[in-house]
């Protein structure tokens, strides 16, 4: 690990402004991901920006019906509200579903939605990987190379790296809307739909934040109703990141949304693909993942992204 | 003491100690955190430096040059030590792989730098520091799969009969392949070491099942003289194999102690840990059987292959076939292949964890073209005689009362008897079970007693506790033979200083080191018949006292003037292996749900039926067999080091990318111990068990998802998308 | 209990960029001079030669470094010292003695819930949280019904404690141990 310096922020706009003022400055709440990445130096920041001090951790009612969640509500907190597991158990059951208890204690709303991929050339720096140095090329994209746990769809041939979170699955799912304060004082709302950036040659680059942008909260449009699900697969039953897993919301009449975790760089859902839902779950796979390109080692999750779907429709 | 024939009648066979439930007498200091484990140990010396290590980056390949100047400057370094600074420094036997020195390297995470500064951060920044130039060897293979086609004829390990014809005339055959991944030990403690120079004598404190290897090893390769060496090792946070030889931790703090003048201490870090150190190795492996229309085996075949570093034996999986089950006519071939992935050894079991894992779905399969119960066909073929030499017996077989308790137990005869006949919901209900095998070997086992004025001893064995249980049944041993409450004896191991013992390994720990204790305790009642000047035989022990044709005398009263001092050591004669074959024996039966869609596999139940002698303490032998068939839970389900088969290393290499069971994996897990008695085994007639529990348990669950699923595996682990094509469609 | 003042960086080096911190660990009031580096567990470790709490994998992927802050269990390698100031630090020092065990360290003892011990300090620490979080109806991923109250049950002990991994595999062990304390407390 570098050595950093440190402080804590006082504000949201004065944790952007230092944000910006800093060079190579990261802003730590959690730390879970982070503090993981920096001791083998994936991640070097020169200063970091504590802003556990900010409140910004409560979950309070937005005008229009929804939740706003504080860019600080810990994982066990958001999982354990009152309206989230009535108006969003999706949410609840994808948070319940990741990470371990003491994990989820100290994890954060935005820290989550910041998590970083899990593959191991990205985790290994001797190995080449264009997310941590552009250009270096994809360790595992050569031939021999071991990629069942990673993308089969959204990926480049710079990159094939998946989005480890499942939060992100269940924000993705409802529609949530990701807030910001840049470093020159102003807000805006990102969509969970652009928040994640694909990778095409730029893998670096994994979301939408500019310098210094600062996540205040994500909000939540009103409740949709609907039967609720998340359903995880892993080779052992908990503390294991996903193969792959389905975020599903079902209408009385059939109609409803899916999303992927897992398999893609970013949450997974296409519009047309929900559209499918009253066909099944073949023909909603069959549209989600029409452009899928994996190794041959991931090419199950194509397959049991399938029968998942299939499953949680059944067991409704 | 030497034991050169069965035992007879002895004290243990009237135990009140020995065998009875005694809870760890180091709990107490576990669950506090108080037990100190190497890298902990503030406590023995002041003015410690941190050293943090450097990995090569490639398999195979000459270092150009290592750059330390940045990290020479690197706040709080004190010193830097380069594998270019040293020459090629001398391997023990036991090590396979070189551990540091000279510009050779033989596989990814090799030893290679080590930066020692006054504090973990300022070490681990500094190493990041140092750039290192390869010349990089191309073209390597490691691609075992590849040599399993390409492979040639061998020279048998042992040949009995004649094989192909057996098998080309016999009523039923069955020939399969079958691949076991690399597994790694992931003990929860890292390696780690501090050590400490007082001129040219040096201390380790460390992790280590076995002190004198690690002594032996450390005078070769650092040349020393060993009595210049000391090595403690009092709690060991897990080993399985991993801590039995001499690794870089040790090899590294030494130098770096002696470079930088001060107490230095290493820790392996976790993502190092599975590439620098040794692994279960990998293996394909081919079975034929075959059998009369009754379901006698006729003829069976072993041919297993396994990558190794050269001069290493590879994973040797054909082990337990030579005498599991009957046949005349027997093949056992082993092909080690030369390939510089990180060093293959020893880990739980060598070789029949992973053996077992292939001939037991084998002897499943075998059942099943006969149209036999699998308990029934393995029963039909057990032995009595060593298969290869029927002059040798085995000295205590009790494997078909494993078969038929274990079915008994277990409902067994209520197992669904057509693959994919059961279902429960959306859940297919399977069972399967396995026959489990491993040998019982022992080793020389020394200890020393001290009998203090207040009544209580003092055992002194340079014996580990790696989670065996060795404290405790040690301390139930000189409890037993002395006449003590446990409360009295007061157990100390893991340091060279006490006299060698078989140490932690190869299920051999605690047979012999009880066994030796209990040489020296029975020293210990002679020096005292001789103060009485009584035959020893005259006496007995117990209550605190002993006892002889007068008044009883508490037994402090020996020392009061000074402690009463024995060693002894116990010696295993030739006639245990000459005449016999010494093995335990099990059998595991797993009852598991599919998933019908999604192929998740969740256990239901478990149990181990276990023949082991003597079980001296019944309270760890069943924590010893419940971890093992954990760990085969890991084997069966999840544990496979992942190779890049491209650029020669394990790419999963921390704990997030190679699981092994977590709490919500492990069901409801029974054992049975079969209350047997092995006279030949050792005097208190026990065998090892800590290693039992583990083999044949992934074979249970691979036969399990079978009859669940109709889908055969041959492949591990068995993940959930290897069940889809016997899966209904969606 | 009198606080004292303790360091994990050298002093004499300025190159380094150093916090103080205070923190109340096991209710003894600390003040520490960290290097930022430094994690909670580092700093309990090396600093306050607080050693029961274990250092297994660094990253967040064992759970043998499980203590609470401020009454909730974290993993203390993947916390910043320096982001700790005026906590309430609780390790398993602070559980028991080896005198006076709390009682789910008894338990652990009496079901043999443990065999190398190196993550007993951690599984610990994990369980009396988590009969707590079930007590304030937390939910987890075996939760069948999130509107109802949770039940103490095996199933939500054993995913619960996933976080904490024994190599040695005592999880039926340390299952009964706990069951043992939920049944003995509730």
């Amino acid at each position: 690990m570098k050595t950093f310096t440190y402080e804590k922020a006082r504000d949201p706009a004065q944790a952007a402004a230092l944000a910006a003022s800093h060079k190579d400055a990261k802003f730590i709440a959690g730390g879970t991901n982070l503090l993981d990445l920096m001791k083998i130096e994936v991640e070097t920041p020169a200063h970091l920006i504590d802003v556990n001090g900010l409140g910004l951790d409560t979950i309070t009612p937005t005008q229009d019906g929804g939740l706003r969640i504080g860019a600080l509500v810990r994982n066990t907190d958001l999982a354990a509200d009152a309206q989230v597991r009535r108006d969003y158990p999706v949410l609840t059951r994808a948070l319940v579903a990741g990470a371990s208890g003491q994990l989820r204690n100290k994890a954060t709303t935005a820290g989550n939605l910041l998590q970083r991929t899990r593959c191991p050339y990205f985790y290994d720096t001797a190995q080449a990987c264009n997310k941590r140095t552009p250009g270096a090329g994809c360790a595992a994209q050569t031939p021999g190379a071991v990629s069942r746990q990673l993308g089969v769809i959204g990926t480049s041939a710079a990159c094939i790296a998946t989005h480890p979170s499942d939060m992100a699955v269940g924000l993705r799912v409802l529609d949530a809307v990701v807030e910001t304060i840049l470093p020159d004082g102003s807000r805006r709302e990102i969509p969970i739909e652009t928040f994640h950036k694909l990778p095409g040659q730029t893998p670096h680059i994994e979301n939408a934040l500019q310098p210094g942008e600062f996540i205040t909260a994500v909000s939540l449009p009103a409740p949709v109703g609907g039967a609720q699900s998340y359903r995880k697969l892993r080779d052992r039953a908990s503390y294991a990141f996903a193969l792959i897993s389905v975020a599903l919301i079902r209408h009385p009449d059939g109609s409803g949304r899916v999303a992927l975790g897992g398999v893609a760089p970013k949450p997974w859902r296409l519009q047309a693909a929900d559209d499918q839902l009253p066909n099944g779950a073949s023909a909603v796979m069959a549209t989600l993942l029409e452009h899928a390109n994996p190794t041959a080692a991931n090419a199950f999750k194509i397959e049991l992204a399938e029968r998942t779907l299939a499953a949680m429709l059944a067991e409704e | 003491m030497k034991f050169t024939s069965p035992a007879t009648e002895t004290i243990f066979d009237t135990s009140t100690v020995v065998g009875k439930a005694t809870h760890r007498v180091d709990g107490p200091l576990k669950v506090s955190g108080r037990a100190p484990y190497a890298y902990e140990r503030h406590d023995v010396i002041d003015g410690q430096l941190v050293a943090y290590p450097l990995g090569a980056t490639i398999a195979k390949g000459r270092i150009l040059s290592i750059d330390t100047q940045h990290a020479k400057a690197a706040p709080g370094v004190h010193t830097i030590i380069t594998t270019l600074e040293y020459d090629e420094l001398p391997k023990d036997e036991r090590n396979v792989a070189s551990l540091f020195g000279g510009d050779k390297v033989v596989h990814y995470h090799q030893a290679i730098a080590a930066v020692v500064a006054d504090s973990f951060e300022q070490a681990r920044a500094a190493a990041n520091l140092i750039t290192v130039k390869y010349d990089i060897e191309q073209d390597l293979d490691f691609d075992l799969e590849r040599q399993w086609q390409q492979r040639g004829t061998v020279e048998p390990v042992s040949a009995t009969g004649d094989f192909a014809q057996a098998f080309q005339s016999a009523a039923k055959t069955l020939d399969r392949e079958y691949r076991t991944p690399g597994h790694s030990h992931a003990m929860m403690e890292p390696h780690s070491t501090l050590a400490h120079w007082d001129g040219d004598a040096l201390t380790i404190w460390t992790s280590n099942q076995m002190i004198a290897w690690n002594r032996e090893a450390l005078a070769v390769t650092l040349g020393l003289e060993e009595d210049n060496i000391r090595v403690d090792s009092p709690y060991i946070g897990g080993g399985f194999g991993s801590k039995l030889f001499l690794r870089s931790d040790a090899v590294l703090a030494a130098l770096a102690s002696k470079a930088s003048g001060r107490p230095v201490k290493l820790a392996l870090p976790r993502p190092f840990v599975m590439n620098n150190t040794t692994h279960r190795g990998e293996t394909i492996q081919r079975i034929r059987i075959g059998t009369d229309a009754q379901g006698h085996i006729t003829a069976i075949a072993h041919t297993a292959m396994s990558p190794t570093q050269p001069g290493g034996q590879g994973e040797q999986a054909t082990d337990q076939t030579r005498q599991f089950y009957a046949g005349a006519n027997r093949l056992i071939e082993h092909h080690p292949v030369e390939m510089f992935l990180p060093e293959s050894n020893a880990m739980r079991a060598p070789g029949e964890a992973s053996g077992l894992m292939a001939l037991e779905i084998a002897m499943d399969e075998m059942a099943e073209v006969l149209d036999m119960d699998p308990v029934a066909f393995r029963a039909l073929n057990d032995t009595q005689v060593d298969p290869e030499n029927p002059k040798r017996t085995f000295s205590d077989r009790n494997f078909t009362r494993c078969l038929s308790e274990g079915a008994r137990a277990f409902g067994w005869h209520d197992r669904p008897q057509t693959p994919a006949s059961r279902r429960d919901g959306n859940w297919l209900i399977g069972m399967g079970m396995a026959g489990a095998y491993r040998g019982s070997p022992v080793l020389t086992s020394g200890a020393r007693v001290r009998l203090q004025a207040n009544g209580t001893v003092i055992v002194e064995t340079d014996m580990t506790d790696i989670g065996t249980g060795s404290y405790t049944i040690i301390a139930q041993t000189a409890a037993e033979v002395m006449g003590l409450p446990v409360s009295a004896i007061d157990v100390r191991l893991g340091d060279s200083n006490f006299p060698r013992s078989a140490g932690s390994g190869g299920q051999f720990g605690a047979p012999s080191s009880t066994a030796g204790v209990y040489a020296a305790c029975v020293k210990l009642r002679e020096m005292i018949a001789q103060k009485l000047q009584m035959p020893e035989a005259e006496l007995s022990f117990s209550d605190g006292a002993v006892h002889s044709a007068g008044e009883p005398q508490l037994i402090g009263t020996f020392a009061t003037d000074a402690e009463l001092v024995a060693e002894d050591k116990i010696e295993f004669g030739k006639f245990r292996s000459d005449d016999h074959i010494v093995s335990t024996f099990g059998a595991h039966f797993v009852e598991l749900r599919v998933h019908a869609l999604t192929g998740e596999i969740r256990l239901n139940r478990m149990l181990a039926v276990c023949d082991s002698g003597r079980i001296l303490n019944p309270i760890t032998a069943r924590s010893q067999v419940i971890g093992g068939m954990v760990m085969g839970v890991g084997a069966a389900m999840m544990e496979e080091m992942a190779v890049d088969r491209t650029q020669g290393f394990f790419a999963n290499h921390d704990l997030a990318g190679y699981e092994v069971p977590v709490h919500m994996d492990i069901p409801s897990q029974e054992v049975i111990f079969l209350d047997t008695l092995d006279p030949v085994a050792t005097p208190m007639k026990a065998k090892g068990i800590g290693e039992l529990g583990l083999c044949g348990v992934a074979a249970a669950v691979a036969n399990a998802a079978y009859n669940a699923t109709g889908v055969r595996l041959r492949d591990y682990p068995v993940t959930l998308e290897k069940l889809f094509p016997g899966l209904p469609k969606v | 209990m009198s606080p004292s003042d303790v360091s994990t960086a050298p002093p004499s080096d300025t190159d380094i960029p150093c916090s103080s911190v205070q923190l109340t660990v096991n209710g003894t009031a600390q003040t520490l001079t960290v290097d930022n580096r430094t994690t909670l567990l580092d700093a309990l470790r090396e600093g306050l030669h607080l050693t029961g709490t274990k250092k297994g994998c660094d990253h967040g992927q064992c759970g043998a470094c499980t203590v609470t802050v401020n009454g909730r269990r974290i993993n203390s390698c993947l916390s910043l010292a320096v982001m700790h100031d005026g906590d309430d630090v609780t390790t398993i020092e602070g559980v028991g003695t080896p005198d006076a065990l709390d009682p789910m360290q008894a338990a652990f003892v009496e079901h043999d819930g443990f065999q190398c011990g190196y993550c007993t300090p951690g599984q610990i620490c994990s369980a009396k949280a988590v009969l707590e979080e079930i007590r304030q109806n937390v939910p987890s991923h075996v939760t069948k019904n999130l509107m109802e109250t949770i039940p103490i049950s095996e199933t939500e002990i054993r995913e619960r404690m996933s976080g904490n991994i024994c190599r040695c595999g005592a999880y039926a062990n340390i299952l009964a141990a706990i069951t043992q304390v939920a049944e003995g407390s509730a």
